[in-house]
């Protein structure tokens, strides 16, 4: 989430300067630039194992108890087995699924709440625009974690669903400070002005002129989101509140610690879901913080060329 | 008033690196200015003062650089200087005053505090003597000199920007730089501090280099004129002179632009079509696509010719030579 | 002064949210905590265990809803938790008084340790544009700081602990056994014991200090004011922190204090990774544990704490910019 920080907080001081880059631009900017490839590359490789597990796994079913228990890495398993006898690699690849959709539906809907509430707060102004913004205020400040804590235990954890609404709910927030702070500069720009006076409505301005514009800060937000849901569920899981019987990686991460991985010599039960998490996380990282390069060029790696000597 | 110049650039010319290839925004440019006197550089927007008067006072930041030229100031080349010679000569000998105070000056110190470390790097260490100077040149202006403890934000637009000429005239410099430093006012603001600056000059007799798109506000106020277009100089002289008979059609077509507020009406003509892009400019006259005199030689790059009030960048005031290069 | 007293009342405003937030869990939810606790403990409950529920909850009282929760209030604001079912029979208030100190030392100065430090490099990083250190730092932090804490956590055990046999700890806060006393022997048992969880809160946070003043930075230095400064002959140095990093601070200012809710994550499965008797640790055992009382007393008062640190973040913010005093 620091690093949806950095992308929110640079564009948060120059909210009105991501430029709009549409359909192709974008595709173009991203051929160029090295991080968004890595982090497109990272997003394209879970996005594969997430839908077509089965081609990567000859183990039919990773949660059963089928083979010899803490086995090292072999040709026949590559990362080892667990204590309950399953297959690491298999476990990983199929928990791809969980996280992938974690991220996308929370990031989703966040995002949309966000662009709601943020830029209606921002046309809307006056006493609504107080009222959002001191709640948006409130929730941001608010320590989610251990409310998401508190909540699951009560509403019984293990239930995806829950854990997909209550990371919605905590995760707008961020976003909608941005998108209103953006949405408030440009307000009173030109096309923005022709339009009122051609006299359109609020909604059709709000739906066809501004948020066209704003496409860059909604697809970091979606990102931003994205990782904040994808560490978030992980560490969840983790101490145990997500659903302990099904298959992702911060379950593995759960049942790795309860059975004292590192110390009983299965680091590898540890490492792996955690890197996956971690690459998972690292590519919304990235293309979030790419986006900012590309719609900010004085962001950019500076290029000196070493031939001549440089006088400013 | 003519002496040896206090500033003399030669075939100044700045590049900017940029993905597509290097962009000249300012090209072989010359210019002398002499002690005591006021020179306005105007033209629109996109031509390349800015970028020449930084280039000048070495103030570019990357990726534009100066790649030709010299630009010598009391004898010495600030081109080929290093940053430590050149902080010495900085504010003493030349300082700078900017388009809006209110983005040129530090948001989060007071104003007698950005007073003071400009004179603190310049080698006064007693506090006594920055407060007395500060309060002095602030007099110059007419600001009160409670203001030393004020914050930019809370002066008014008018007032910051006298506070930066004030700023600008610690050491009472050769030469003051000046970027458009009246637009961001209204007209009549504009008027005051035109007045004030010249009255300034003359006391203290510092020349003042004055980038501005507005002709008409330096008709009165300056010496000199530099017309510049698309990166190049295309018109040299005295004010009064290019006002009265202008020689290169850009400037004509500029003063057509202002109608005369005695003289007769007549219909507001602007100059059709836009400055060319630089990345890859007209091989001949830059003008010449916009110009309602152009004729066949215009394909060739003209230099500064005789005019009858001035220089200026155009054949139609070649001179007649028996051979024409062809 | 409007500023300060409009933060003082986001203060006040968001502490009652979360208190409210906080009384209005347990009586949404579906089940019923009192029934809960009997199916754990069998039925053998302690009628004073009972009397703490209700005091957290108002269960089985005849209250009316609003005034179980003016009772609720009034009992938040004089400290009285109920006792915890956990430490039966502590209460709540002293537990959390244990567990106080060692999240505000572990944590709290860790995170700050991460924001002054990494706000350094990014300032040095954003300054030097175009050198090796530009090229690097940007990738590096950007992968580093979306790392899982947690997992960090695991691998600093893994490499410093496990595979070292021992040479760093990696549970609690200090051994096992050792009494706590004010003494240098205990002193260094506690920094050992801090140095791992403290690495892994540094490590995955710094990057995304340093990320930001970076781009902060390259964003004010292409301010006029910069560029006036240059024209002044001032040095480098005074140019670098008086104009441009004094400037380029406050919105890092204001992103730390949006982060801490996400810091407080993090740390709290640090505490859990770890073992360190912090108040996060604490509350994952109480969530185990299904003591209510103590995991809502907790989180309010995580809520506390990170509300303080942001109206810290407000004074100082009142304090670098001069335009927040005046404007309000």
């Amino acid at each position: 989430m620091s690093a949806a920080l950095v992308a929110g907080t640079a564009s948060e001081t120059q909210a009105s300067g991501r430029s709009q880059r549409h359909g192709a631009d974008v595709l173009r900017a991203i051929r160029g630039n090295r991080k968004a490839m890595v982090g497109a590359f990272l997003l394209l490789v879970f996005t594969v194992l997430a839908i077509v597990p089965q081609w990567f796994t000859p183990v039919a079913d990773p949660d059963a108890h089928q083979f010899g228990l803490l086995l090292a890495p072999s040709s026949a398993h590559p990362l080892g087995t667990t204590a309950f006898g399953q297959d690491i690699l298999a476990q990983l690849i199929y928990g791809t699924r969980q996280s992938m959709v974690i991220a996308v539906v929370v990031g989703g809907l966040a995002t949309l709440i966000s662009v709601l509430i943020g830029v209606s707060a921002a046309y809307l102004g006056g006493v609504t625009d107080g009222v959002l913004s001191s709640i948006t205020d409130i929730f941001l400040v608010i320590p989610t974690f251990p409310l998401i804590i508190v909540i699951a235990a009560y509403a019984g954890k293990g239930n995806l669903t829950v854990m997909i609404l209550v990371l919605v709910v905590t995760g707008w927030s961020y976003g909608a400070r941005q998108l209103r702070a953006q949405a408030l500069s440009l307000r009173n720009r030109d096309f923005l002005e022709s339009a009122r006076v051609r006299g359109e409505r609020p909604s059709y301005i709000i739906a066809v002129e501004v948020l066209p514009t704003m496409t860059s800060l909604i697809l970091a937000n979606f990102l931003g989101v994205a990782l904040y849901a994808v560490l978030t569920a992980a560490g969840l899981q983790f101490i145990g509140l997500g659903d302990n019987s099904s298959m992702s990686w911060g379950t593995m991460l759960h049942w790795a610690q309860s059975n004292s991985a590192l110390q009983t010599g299965q680091p590898l039960w540890v490492v792996a879901p955690g890197l996956c998490v971690a690459a998972l996380g690292a590519s919304f990282a990235l293309l979030n913080y790419a986006f900012d390069e590309i719609s900010n060029p004085a962001l950019r790696p500076v290029r000196r060329p070493r031939a001549q000597r440089t006088r400013s | 008033m003519p002496s040896a110049p206090v500033l003399e650039a030669r075939g100044l010319t700045v590049e900017y690196d940029t993905a597509a290839g290097p962009v000249r925004a300012v090209e072989d440019f010359d210019l002398d200015i002499h002690a005591g006197e006021f020179v306005a550089v105007v033209g629109e927007s996109g031509c390349g003062k800015s970028t020449m008067l930084f280039a000048l006072a070495r103030l570019l930041s990357p990726p534009a650089r100066v790649s030709a030229g010299s630009v010598t100031f009391r004898g010495r080349d600030l081109v080929t200087m290093t940053d430590r010679e050149l902080a010495a000569t900085r504010w003493r000998h030349l300082s700078v005053v900017m388009q809006s105070a209110m983005n040129a000056l530090n948001p989060v110190t007071q104003i007698g505090a950005q007073f003071a470390d400009a004179m603190r790097a310049h080698g006064e260490r007693s506090r006594e003597a920055i407060r007395r100077r500060s309060e002095e040149v602030l007099g110059l202006v007419g600001i009160d000199s409670v203001h030393l403890q004020s914050y930019p934000h809370q002066l008014s637009g008018g007032m910051r920007q006298r506070a930066m000429i004030a700023m600008a005239l610690l050491f009472t410099p050769d030469l003051v730089i000046m970027d458009e430093p009246t637009s961001a006012l209204d007209v009549v603001a504009q008027r005051s501090l035109m007045r004030q600056i010249k009255e300034l000059q003359q006391r203290l007799g510092f020349a003042i280099l004055f980038v501005t798109h507005d002709m008409s506000l330096v008709s009165h106020f300056s010496d000199r004129l530099v017309v510049m277009y698309a990166a190049q100089a295309v018109e040299v002289g005295a004010t009064q002179g290019i006002f009265a008979s202008p020689g290169h059609p850009y400037t004509q077509g500029l003063l057509d632009a202002f109608p005369s507020i005695r003289g007769p009406r007549v219909p507001l003509t602007g100059i059709p079509g836009n400055p060319p892009g630089l990345l890859d400019p007209p091989a001949g006259c830059r003008f010449a696509p916009r110009c309602p005199k152009r004729f066949d030689l215009c394909d060739v790059p003209p230099e500064l010719y005789q005019a009858p009030q001035s220089r200026a960048a155009c054949h139609l005031h070649a001179p007649v030579v028996e051979e024409v290069v062809r | 002064m409007r500023y300060l007293l409009r933060r003082l009342g986001f203060f006040v405003l968001t502490l009652w949210a979360a208190v409210t937030v906080n009384f209005l869990i347990p009586r949404l939810m579906p089940g019923d905590p009192a029934s809960a606790m009997m199916a754990r403990f069998h039925g053998r409950v302690n009628p004073a265990a009972m009397h703490s529920l209700e005091v957290a909850f108002g269960v089985n009282t005849s209250q009316g809803l609003w005034s179980q929760y003016v009772t609720y209030l009034h009992n938040t604001v004089t400290g009285n938790f109920g006792t915890s079912l956990t430490y039966f029979p502590l209460s709540v208030s002293t537990e959390i008084r244990q567990a106080l100190p060692w999240t505000l030392g572990l944590i709290g100065v860790a995170t700050v340790m991460a924001f002054v430090v990494g706000t350094f490099i990014g300032t040095v990083s954003g300054w030097r544009r175009g050198g090796v250190v530009d090229s690097v730092v940007p990738p590096v932090f950007v992968v580093t700081s979306a790392l899982p804490y947690f997992w960090v956590g695991m691998m600093l055990i893994l490499v410093f602990s496990v595979m070292t046999n021992g040479a760093l700890p990696n549970d609690g806060a200090y051994e096992v056994g050792a009494v706590p006393t004010f003494s240098w022997a205990f002193g260094y048992d506690v920094v050992r014991h801090a140095l791992l969880p403290a690495a892994a809160i540094l490590i995955t946070s710094i990057g995304g200090w340093i990320l930001t003043m970076r781009n902060n930075m390259v964003t004010v230095l292409a301010e006029d004011y910069v560029r006036m400064g240059r024209a002044k002959g001032l040095s480098d140095r005074e140019i670098m922190y008086q104009y441009a990093a004094r400037n380029a601070l406050l919105p890092n200012l204001a992103g730390f204090a949006m982060s801490l809710g996400f810091v407080v994550s993090g740390a709290i499965l640090v505490e859990y990774v770890f073992n360190y008797p912090g108040l996060g640790y604490m509350l994952l055992n109480a969530v185990n544990n299904l003591d209510y009382p103590l995991m809502q007393a907790l989180f309010l008062m995580i809520t506390i704490a990170v509300l303080v640190a942001v109206l810290i973040c407000d004074f100082l913010t009142a304090w670098l910019d001069p335009r927040a005093r005046s404007n309000g």
